[in-house]
């Protein structure tokens, strides 16, 4: 088996999943200059509100596949709704506030969701049935499951979707527009409440998915998933550039890949003193290493000094 | 309450005895703590002044200066791992405390300036994501340098440490004075509250001086700063160091307090909570930042008798109180920066530009859209 060849395919997978969970971090900070720092646990919520139905439909004899995407039926949806919820209850009173002090309230729903969702699905583990058949496919030398191409064949497919309706239609202008000065973007009749709104529900959409892609790639899920998966998403964000839409779709691939080579191929590097488990030191070196030579990110625009 | 104060402080002799009183209060702290709550809470009082100290660190960085450090816990944990590894039986070293604290500010300010040097260039919340990353490695670097070469003994962390003891005066044994019995909780206590008060002092006096005016200056408008004449990079650097000594310095008295330390005392969730104590007092507020402190380490402490509150209420124990605890802190940090956005106390400075705290806000609004793109 290629070793390099199945990190990249490995990396890919990952990748693509960081990517869209750093999408809502990215439309966020477009729009508001706010660290969503509750975004990873909405894509915790997204993954166990699917675990949840899909253990409730465990007994019936429907078709796996059809249990699955009934569980994102029901995620994607309660998803939005807590998007939408976090930003109306937690956001929207501190718009005009000192930027920190919406950071600082990021970090508490944060930590009120996790618990929230230790309360309900305690602190256990909770695994992922095994409804899909696994397909193993050789591809130059490598192996690649069904899950993994699905996974991002899937991400591909919103990602592309995303870009679409931020670049092609009417609702992408007015985001766009409440993101350069939403103040003019006001005058031009648009109601930047609402695009904040929907940039919320987006994102949220796409961390349900996110989720559930997670925890069917590992077989797992559990209430503190979010932080770490989060914390990646956001790496990915600001390496990509952050507020750049195809920035964090280039960091998140990019953080996956050089995760799973990372991990790979760490020891061989540094001459067998450092193991696998400096993967993260990997990412996080890599991603201080281009921000020292690209202070705005891979895609990011040059920030004019206080405009 | 502070329009009060003002007026207190005007007079020197009301003053006199403001300052007379709030002496005997934290003199007599622990012992009015330990009989009303229990030795427990004394323990938790040491571990405020702790939290105080790196709360006011990180307030130089981020409330002086306007640079946001999400890895700030890094610093603690160079000076923890610093005071743990040259006094305890890990290598066999025991060097006194007289000559590791200074070591500790010293290497935990390198190390700022290490972190510093190469995100001068980042601004912002590129700076927050590095600094985050900083933190990160230092801890999985304690977490995994524990082969080939056993340096940190990892994940297991470093027991044994020495007490804190200077001059043969043993800070964690039982001494007893004019007849009053101090348990090593209550020495540490003293020895705690003077290092803060250095703190605050050194704090105080920044705060006015030409370096303080100087990070001013950098927070509000760095172009303009340069303009004026201040070496930004030097300036940026000195907030780092100044911050990360500071930081250092808690991390050895926490090591000598607490006689173990593993790397999971330093988890990014602590850099993030500092920061909070920092934000919610207000940024900038040296009396704020101490209330925040003070705020957000008992807070959670005194939520363990949420308990109590249930069997009360309800007869009996509905949810498991630890459970319940970070719940009630994460709404709690909600709350308070929903109705007091510019913390529990706005900075000094602030106040004397605006006047009133509605004008503040205003200012706020109108500053949050000129930094818009």
């Amino acid at each position: 088996m290629d070793i390099f060849t199945q990190q990249i395919i490995n990396g890919l997978v990952l990748g693509s999943i960081y990517a869209l969970v750093a999408l809502g971090y990215t439309m966020v900070y477009g729009i508001l200059e706010l660290i969503n720092f509750a975004h990873g646990e909405v894509t915790m919520f997204g993954a166990m509100i699917a675990l949840a139905v899909m253990g409730a439909l465990l007994g019936t004899d429907l078709p796996g596949i059809l249990i699955v995407l009934m569980g994102l039926a029901v995620a994607i949806p309660g998803c939005m709704a807590l998007g939408f919820a976090i930003e109306r209850v937690a956001y929207r009173p501190l718009r005009r506030a000192p930027r920190l002090a919406a950071l600082i309230t990021a970090i508490g729903v944060s930590i009120v969701l996790q618990n929230v969702a230790m309360l309900i699905w305690g602190k256990q583990y909770i695994s992922f049935p095994p409804l899909l058949p696994v397909v193993r496919y050789e591809i130059l030398g490598a192996t690649i499951t069904n899950l993994q191409i699905l996974i991002i064949v899937l991400s591909c497919l919103l990602m592309a979707g995303l870009l679409w309706l931020v670049t092609r239609t009417k609702l992408g202008a007015a985001m766009r527009a409440t993101a350069q000065a939403p103040d003019v973007a006001g005058l031009m009749g648009i109601n930047a409440n609402t695009i904040i709104s929907i940039t919320f529900i987006l994102g949220a959409a796409l961390a349900a998915v996110a989720g559930v892609m997670v925890a069917a790639y590992y077989g797992l899920a559990h209430y503190h998933m979010g932080f770490l998966l989060g914390l990646k998403a956001f790496t990915a964000a600001v390496l990509g550039g952050i507020g750049n839409i195809a920035g964090a779709m280039l960091g998140g691939l990019l953080l996956g890949i050089i995760e799973s080579l990372g991990a790979g191929y760490i020891g061989d590097l540094s001459f067998g003193f450092l193991g696998s488990h400096y993967q993260d030191v990997f990412a996080f070196f890599v991603l201080i290493l281009v921000l020292v030579f690209q202070p705005s990110g891979l895609l990011g625009e040059r920030v004019a000094e206080r405009a | 309450m502070f329009a009060r104060w003002e007026e207190i402080k005007k007079d020197r002799r009301a003053a006199w005895v403001a300052y007379i009183l709030l002496a005997m209060l934290l003199a007599a702290a622990p012992f009015l703590i330990g009989a009303g709550l229990g030795r427990g809470w004394v323990r938790i009082l040491d571990f405020t002044l702790l939290y105080v100290m790196l709360a006011l660190g990180l307030n130089i960085v981020v409330g002086y200066a306007g640079l946001l450090d999400l890895g700030y816990i890094a610093f603690y944990a160079v000076g923890a791992y610093l005071y743990a590894l040259l006094a305890s039986p890990h290598f066999g070293l025991h060097l006194p405390f007289w000559a590791l604290l200074p070591l500790g500010a010293l290497v935990a300010g390198v190390f700022g300036v290490l972190l510093g040097a190469p995100t001068l260039r980042l601004r912002g919340d590129y700076l927050a994501i590095v600094t985050l990353g900083f933190g990160e490695i230092i801890r999985i670097f304690l977490n995994n340098l524990n082969a080939p070469v056993n340096i940190t003994n990892g994940p297991q962390g470093v027991n044994f440490i020495d007490p804190i003891s200077l001059g043969g005066f043993s800070f964690s044994q039982t001494h007893t004075l004019l007849g009053f019995s101090f348990p090593g909780i209550y020495t540490y206590y003293y020895l705690f509250l003077l290092l803060t008060l250095g703190i605050i002092f050194v704090s105080l006096r920044l705060q006015d001086s030409r370096i303080g005016r100087a990070w001013v200056a950098i927070r509000e408008d760095e172009v303009a700063a340069e303009a004026m004449g201040i070496h930004t990079r030097n300036v940026k650097l000195l907030a780092f160091a100044m911050g990360a000594s500071f930081g250092g310095i808690s991390g050895g008295l926490f090591a000598g307090f607490q006689g173990f330390i593993s790397p999971e005392s330093f988890n990014l969730f602590e850099s993030i909570i500092v920061l909070c104590m920092v934000v919610l007092g207000g940024m900038g507020n040296i009396a704020g930042v101490i209330l925040g402190a003070v705020l957000l380490t008992t807070f959670p402490e005194a939520l363990r008798y949420l308990g109590d509150l249930q069997r009360l209420l309800f007869n009996d124990v509905l949810v498991d109180p630890a459970d319940l605890r970070m719940l009630v802190f994460g709404l709690a940090l909600v709350l308070i920066m929903i109705f007091r956005p510019a913390g529990l106390i706005p900075s000094e400075r602030r106040r004397r530009e605006f006047g009133s705290e509605a004008t503040v806000l205003k200012q706020e609004q109108a500053s949050l859209y000129d930094s818009q793109r």
